[in-house]
């Protein structure tokens, strides 16, 4: 089940311990969640948007609540679970900043993936096109991405600097491949971040 | 298509004990009329209780006695169906209050008379305790969920809150976790219509013809506009007019949604009691789940290891969307492992009732964990 998982998903599923709890907070169709209970044997929740996705993550037997990362985060007590998780969602808040708190008051730890605005090929289509890039992992013209607030790897790692985050430990993609984190602001086209205070 | 259900059991049960009332009183001998779908399972570990709303009963996948339409929600309980009766034993009892087999104010009180208005006011939580006596009787400990929608969904809550050993699950469908001033209006509407009605009579209608059937039925029409939505009623009539070209000039049912309405008001009266009509949607307003736990709904789940699952429906606007949002949130605050989607249907409150295919996969997905 974890081979056919996004490979952001992917690697955050082999590092979360086994039986923790764990709030996958934009778990769309519920794929991590899935492989978190029957693999990992975790207490694993979800929070979707997506009414659609909200239906069909129940039908499958996930818990999982309609809400908005935005809203609704600040309901749930502190430090009610392990692991809470925001998968490619951190571009598309209304206050990045915010959400990372509330993800560490929420979770003792956070995984956090995004895309790396900063990758060479968005560089590129910015700096030679001149147009707002349409990529693999961007694929969405800018009048219509949900990502409203793209973020480089160096400017997320200054921001949990800057809020005294610590990062516990960091993974970097290229396609479906790990790469290394050398450059990685360069050389990554998406970041898995591990976060604790 | 599914083969119809067939109801293991369908019985009038006598509690054994009398039962103590929010109100201080207590009802001695009461009934319980129930239906049974499905086997209990040697480990009584598969029982499933469905909570009927305000007008239901326990027919919920046989025939009703009276009306010969079908259950209420035949399309939800049977073999292979959501609530799936070769897996789970189904057990759906009438309310206390109603006037469909279980004790409600039609029935007779120890002078032999029916009670009338001499019948305890009684709440949500005195049904549930009913519900729970059911149980007791039948030997279930622990169900393995409570299921309603609407009022049983407030019935569902209320087990699970009150009695948080007797379930490992509630599934809580187009309900709300209070009554709202706009839900007590629309209620007391009716009720006033109901004791406006000169063959009311206090309540003591017995033997002097069919009691006060013109209120009740205007009491049925003002909340069957409740039940559906705007855009449903403009899509289904319109300003149709009902067998004729032109208007009347007069206040004969000219428009289709007043025929509608006058039948469903007047059909309602050969199944229901007017002063069961009073007593239930009384228990109704009563209930605010968060002021019988120090006024935080939290608390109200503090001891409750179950799941649960809350749906809505973006049409329904008498226990609209943010309702079930205010329970998710509390149960979010208690820790509970909750599930909650609003699901988009043209029918409004009544969409619980109704296909929705995507209903039908909730609860399977849900039950079936």
């Amino acid at each position: 089940m974890t081979a056919s998982l996004r490979p952001d998903l992917a690697l955050i599923a082999a590092n979360v311990a086994p039986g923790s709890r764990v709030l996958d907070i934009g778990c769309g169709d519920g794929a991590l969640l899935a492989a978190l209970r029957d693999e990992r044997g975790c207490d694993a929740r979800g929070m979707e948007i997506d009414p659609a996705n909200v239906a069909q993550c129940v039908a499958r037997g996930l818990s999982v609540i309609q809400g908005d990362a935005n809203a609704d985060l600040a309901f749930y007590p502190d430090q009610a679970f392990d692991y809470a998780i925001l998968s490619q969602t951190l571009q598309t808040t209304m206050r990045p900043d915010r959400v990372l708190e509330e993800l560490l008051r929420i979770g003792r730890r956070a995984f956090v993936s995004f895309p790396n605005f900063a990758h060479w090929r968005v560089r590129a289509s910015l700096f030679l096109g001149g147009r707002m890039p349409v990529t693999r992992l961007l694929p969405v013209a800018w009048y219509e991405t949900p990502n409203i607030h793209h973020v480089t790897v160096d400017d997320f790692r200054a921001l949990v600097a800057e809020r005294g985050i610590r990062v516990e430990q960091a993974w970097f993609l290229r396609g479906d491949k790990r790469t290394t984190p050398a450059a990685a602001n360069l050389r990554a086209e998406h970041a898995v971040f591990l976060l604790s205070r | 298509m599914p083969e119809a259900a067939i109801p293991t059991t369908s019985a009038v049960l006598k509690l054994p004990h009398p039962l103590p009332l929010d109100g201080g009183q207590s009802l001695d001998g009461v009934d319980m009329a129930y239906e049974a779908y499905g086997t209990l399972a040697a480990d009584k570990g598969n029982a499933i209780l469905i909570c009927h709303a305000l007008t239901g009963d326990h027919h919920v996948a046989s025939p009703h006695p009276i009306t010969g339409k079908p259950g209420w929600w035949e399309r939800m309980v049977g073999p292979g169906l959501p609530i799936d009766t070769d897996r789970f034993f189904v057990i759906c009892a009438n309310v206390l209050g109603s006037c469909l087999g279980s004790t409600g104010p039609a029935s007779p009180a120890p002078d032999g008379r029916p009670w009338g208005m001499r019948f305890p006011v009684i709440t949500i939580r005195d049904m549930v305790r009913a519900q729970v006596a059911l149980l007791d009787a039948l030997g279930i400990d622990r169900l393995h969920a409570v299921v309603g929608g609407s009022m049983g969904g407030m019935q569902a809550l209320s087990l699970a809150a009150n009695f948080p050993a007797r379930t490992a699950a509630a599934l809580v469908i187009a309900s709300t976790a209070r009554h709202s001033a706009q839900n007590i209006a629309f209620h007391e509407v009716g009720r006033q219509a109901i004791m406006a009605d000169p063959q009311w009579r206090g309540g003591d209608y017995n033997g002097h013809g069919k009691g006060p059937e013109k209120g009740l039925a205007v009491a049925r029409m003002a909340a069957h506009i409740t039940y559906l939505s705007e855009e449903g009623m403009h899509e289904k009539f319109g300003r149709k007019l009902q067998d004729r070209a032109e208007k009347t000039f007069g206040f004969d049912a000219d428009f289709q949604v007043e025929s509608y309405l006058r039948y469903q008001g007047l059909s309602f009266t050969d199944r229901f009691d007017a002063n069961s009509y009073l007593y239930i949607t009384r228990a109704m307003d009563y209930f605010d789940l968060a002021e019988e736990h120090g006024g935080q709904l939290a608390n109200a789940f503090a001891h409750s290891s179950a799941r649960f699952c809350l749906v809505s429906f973006d049409t329904d606007w008498l226990y609209p969307t943010a309702e079930s949002r205010r329970i998710v949130h509390a149960l979010t605050a208690a820790g509970a492992p909750v599930s909650f989607v609003e699901l988009s249907a043209p029918f409004g409150h009544d969409s619980f009732l109704l296909d929705v295919p995507a209903l039908d996969r909730v609860i399977a997905g849900f039950l079936n964990q």
